[in-house]
């Protein structure tokens, strides 16, 4: 067995021990800390491994299914181990925080969405890619249907609108992926194997009108389980009311799969269909929708639980602008953006749901005053607020630069083309972020507290994940070239594609 | 041994076992019982060895059965639905005993059998003769076995609606066949295709001849149109008797619905286009009207019912657009989707049965706190549901990429949107249903006590989805000659 099956196993399997009666905290705990040590290990090793040329580490594969092929393929790049680190990191924080009062099946949940993450991420076939994400939905649904915040037909209302939406959305993404296949198998056997698509990409290039077509169905698929605008109302109202593990790592690290999903499938595989003019001018479209529209959204909003929704739908719109550009430092900005976003989301919605645990409300008009009697709270806050409105230093900045940066100069010219003021609107969202996040901050933390208002610090124990998370982000912010160092692979494949 | 003695010996036991009912009424149910599913075990076990040591037949049954893969297939998969059937009958005995006047439901033993002896017939048969003597085995059997529970009224309404309903198609089948004789002047389905693909032949009475036969086909199904009464008989019948209905049937309808059409679309044939374009119609129109009318039922049963029209409707249209860079063929997918179909259905029923065991019902609301009072049937269920859905990682899945990427490969858009409507709502209707066990506000809170048959039996089918779901290679395999006939003399 490889060791990235291990690796996805291993939350999956804790979770069936859970369920079958092992102690839940303990269960998961303990896996999601191996999980965290081994995808550690894997990262030291992954330079040694991946010495072979295809940027490919650690794979190994089974065959399940003949024709169509299918295998159960593993294998990892930068952007996958980059990805397979978030997963383990957020997991980390998301099953240590889960109060000993919530039943098992919160444990359940979590592991099995961290599962189908790695799986999704780690896979090195189409058809588990898309399983293993699947996998992670279910629990997503549940949990938001049966323990999330608010009245019960809320609740109720929500869960449903989340699961048909990305219901749909993943049967659009079905039928695109279908399509794709079927382009590149030409007359002969069915293949999922994305190595073996790559091959036939190379080897013979799809029409570029027909791979603008496919990218666009991809781009509707994968773009409505990102949340990319218009298809993006269910994200905003579902992170507000799911249980505080799964918006964790929902937000933190599910939504991440459409974005790999454009990296890892689409653009390798359908190299031109980005560029095609309509397709590019659609996207830019709806990016721009996320960014500006979802930015006044954002700040319209009076709830920190509303706030952080709509911040992670508008945050998308960054990441999506790294692809459309396509150029190599665009897409590893976009790829290093990818896991600041998830940690840093991650760290805000945790500390979220313990102001809802303790203070009860999560309206900014009733908080206030917070700093004076949780400054650790207070800081760690900061850590996760600042670095989502791209401070210098923290993770998201850098990867904000190099996304702006690298569309900028994606035509190679110096004229101004739609890329460009693409860019120029979009650079508004960094203010915008800048308006609701410290307005967010002062209102609760900054002022004199209300009556009645008191909320202490989170123990040591509670701390770990926490600063963990924080750390992450610091330690990113000031060397990002420890994440893109991996990222080789991504310029490698690009310049392949050309 | 042939395959074929162990269809002798299914009718001998079956004759055996009412004889056994009339002569020995002190007989109680559970040694019947024992015996019956004793006796379809022994058969099965029979058949796996006979099916693998040898496919020729003796000589006075080769005009009208053949034995390729997928007739051993199907001739296996209805040995497996009876015994299950049989099972779910002991399972469920506390609601039959008080349906049936004097509590005597015996007939219940020997009835599936001979059902199964005339499914195992018409997956080989070679002419529809054949299939409509084999068809009618099936399906008086179940007028009988639909309306069993006598002291039902819903039971009752049910059986006269199967009755009537069923009488009327058998007499388009009928009519169907009358009418591709007088066009080809053949019975059998190799007569038939090559009839049809001379030039000769009048295309405007083949098409007629089409319509019927695949109407009265459609009926055995559930099939739109003629989908109408699925809900009401499957709310009325008693469990056992609808999981026959909806695996068993479905199964038998699908084998000659397969012969069929592999008849009307071989290569030339003048009328190929029309038929595949009729079952790709006709499968969108079954999804929609299976998938859109449950969205608002509160009946399991019902559901279950619904959720079994819209996967007739994956059926047709895994019949009607396969793509030939499949290892299997249209057949070998419907054959390959309907043993994925089995484990799911099969186990919902069987969830069904014990909670009315246990003094439940069959609504939605009797699902609530189900993962309190029986945490392995709650995820039991769950299963079955997320793969009556489709979810990757299930049996059902895999069935629904088969046929997805048979309609994007035959670029038939129309049915792949209606194929995504009906399936997103699936995620709906089925995610309800699993909500629902997992809220814990529910009326009875006493801990569900399972029988050890019942535990390992729910636990076996939720493996099963899970292995086909996850490695689906074994059961590609076993269809896969599908595609060569393996009758090599």
């Amino acid at each position: 067995m490889s060791v990235l099956e291990i690796v996805i196993l291993l939350p999956i399997i804790a979770a069936l021990a859970i369920w079958l009666g092992a102690p839940a905290r303990a269960t998961s705990v303990g896996a999601a800390i191996l999980n965290l040590l081994i995808v550690l290990g894997l990262l030291f090793q992954f330079k040694s491994a991946s010495a072979g040329g295809s940027g490919m580490a650690f794979e190994s594969a089974r065959v399940v299914l003949d024709n169509p092929a299918i295998t159960f393929g593993v294998g990892a790049d930068g952007v996958s181990l980059i990805l397979a680190l978030l997963t383990a990191l957020v997991t980390f924080a998301a099953v240590w925080q889960i109060a000993a009062d919530k039943p098992a099946i919160y444990h359940i949940a979590s592991l099995l969405i961290a599962g189908g993450g790695l799986g999704a991420f780690l896979s090195t076939d189409v058809f588990f890619i898309y399983a293993f994400h699947e996998l992670a939905l279910i629990p997503t649904f549940l949990m938001i249907g049966l323990y999330g915040h608010g009245e019960d037909s809320h609740r109720k209302a929500v869960a449903w609108k989340t699961t048909i939406y990305l219901g749909a959305g993943s049967l659009v993404l079905l039928a695109g992926l279908a399509w794709l296949v079927l382009e590149y198998s030409g007359g002969q056997k069915l293949t999922f194997d994305l190595n073996a698509l790559r091959a036939q990409a190379a080897l013979t290039p799809l029409p570029v009108e027909k791979q603008g077509l496919i990218f666009f169905v991809l781009l509707l698929g994968f773009g409505t389980l990102v949340s990319l605008f218009p298809l993006h109302s269910w994200a905003a109202p579902a992170y507000a009311t799911a249980p505080t593990p799964v918006a964790m790592l929902h937000a933190g690290v599910l939504k991440k799969f459409g974005l790999y999903g454009l990296i890892r499938i689409a653009l390798p595989l359908l190299p031109q269909g980005a560029q095609v003019e309509w397709v590019q001018q659609a996207l830019l479209f709806m990016l721009l929708g996320n960014i500006l529209i979802m930015g006044f959204v954002t700040i319209a909003q009076r709830s920190l639980d509303q706030v952080l929704g709509n911040s992670s739908v508008m945050h998308m719109g960054y990441i999506f602008l790294g692809i459309a550009a396509g150029t190599e430092i665009a897409l590893q900005g976009a790829v290093l953006l990818m896991f600041a976003h998830g940690i840093s989301i991650a760290l805000l919605f945790a500390l979220a749901g313990r102001m809802r645990n303790q203070l009860g409300t999560l309206e900014l008009s009733k908080l206030g005053g917070l700093a004076s009697h949780a400054p650790i709270f207070t800081l760690l806050f900061a850590f996760g607020a600042f670095a989502s409105l791209g401070l210098p230093g923290l993770a998201n900045f850098a990867g904000e630069v190099m996304v702006f940066l690298g569309a900028f100069g994606s035509n190679g010219s110096t004229e101004f083309g739609p890329m460009q003021w693409a860019v120029v609107v979009a650079l508004w969202g960094v203010v915008m972020s800048a308006v609701y996040m410290l307005r967010a901050f002062r209102d609760i933390f900054q002022g004199t507290a209300n009556a009645g208002l008191f909320m202490n610090d989170p123990v040591l124990s509670q701390r770990i994940p926490l600063i963990l998370l924080a750390a992450a982000l610091l330690i990113v912010g000031c060397c990002p070239w420890l994440l893109l160092d991996l990222l080789k692979s991504l310029s490698a494949a690009k310049v392949a594609a050309m | 041994m042939s395959v074929f003695s162990v269809e002798i010996f299914l009718v001998v036991f079956g004759l055996a076992l009412l004889c056994l009912e009339a002569f020995v009424p002190t007989l109680n149910r559970r040694t019947l019982a024992g015996i019956s599913i004793g006796g379809v075990a022994l058969a099965f076990i029979l058949f796996v060895f006979a099916s693998k040591s040898a496919t020729d037949l003796p000589a006075f049954v080769q005009p009208y059965h053949q034995l390729d893969t997928l007739a051993v297939f199907y001739k296996g998969f209805a040995l497996v639905i009876t015994l299950l059937v049989l099972w779910l009958t002991v399972e469920s005995s506390a609601y039959l005993t008080k349906f049936t006047p004097g509590g005597n439901y015996s007939e219940l033993f020997s009835l599936p059998i001979f059902v199964c002896v005339g499914m195992m017939w018409m997956a080989s048969a070679k002419d529809l003769i054949t299939v409509f003597v084999s068809l009618e085995l099936v399906t008086v059997s179940f007028y009988v076995l639909v309306a069993f529970a006598r002291k039902s009224n819903l039971a009752l309404e049910a059986g006269v609606k199967y009755l009537i309903l069923g009488a009327l198609s058998t007499g388009v089948l009928v009519y169907g066949i009358a009418w591709i004789y007088g066009v080809t002047g053949a019975l059998s389905f190799e007569g038939i295709g090559a009839a049809l693909a001379l030039p000769a032949t009048s295309k405007s009475a083949a098409l007629l001849a089409a319509a019927f036969l695949l109407s009265g086909l459609a009926f055995k199904v559930a099939a739109a149109p003629f989908q109408m009464w699925v809900p009401d008989v499957y709310q009325g019948a008693p469990i056992p008797v609808t999981a026959f209905l909806s695996v068993g049937s479905k199964a038998a309808g699908f084998v000659v619905l397969t012969r069929t059409v592999e008849a009307f679309v071989v290569k030339g044939s003048i009328i190929a286009s029309e038929v595949q374009g009729l079952l790709i119609v006709g499968g969108a129109l079954t999804i929609l009207l299976g998938s859109l009318p449950a969205i608002f039922q509160t009946s399991v049963k019902r559901l279950l019912a619904y959720s079994s029209i819209s996967h007739a409707g994956y059926l047709l249209l895994a019949l009607g657009a396969g793509s030939a860079r499949f290892d299997l063929n249209p057949g070998g997918v419907v054959a390959f989707y309907l043993a994925t179909y089995l484990p799911m259905t099969v186990l919902g029923f069987l969830v069904l049965a014990v909670l009315r065991a246990h003094g439940g019902g069959e609504d939605l609301q009797d699902f609530r706190g189900l993962s309190k009072r029986s945490p392995l049937l709650a995820l039991a269920m769950t299963l079955a549901l997320a793969s009556l859905a489709g979810l990757p990682l299930t049996a059902g899945f895999m069935g629904k990429l088969f046929v997805f990427t048979g309609l994007v490969d035959q670029a038939a858009w129309g049915a792949l949107v209606c194929a995504v409507i009906g399936a997103a709502t699936g995620f709906y209707y089925y995610f309800r249903a699993i909500l629902v066990m997992y809220t814990s506000d529910s009326q009875k809170a006493d801990l569900l006590k399972l029988s050890v048959g019942t535990k390992i039996g729910a636990a076996a089918l939720a493996v099963v989805i899970v292995v086909i779901g996850v490695y689906p290679k074994p059961l590609q395999h076993l269809l896969m000659p599908a595609t060569v006939s393996v009758v090599a003399h």
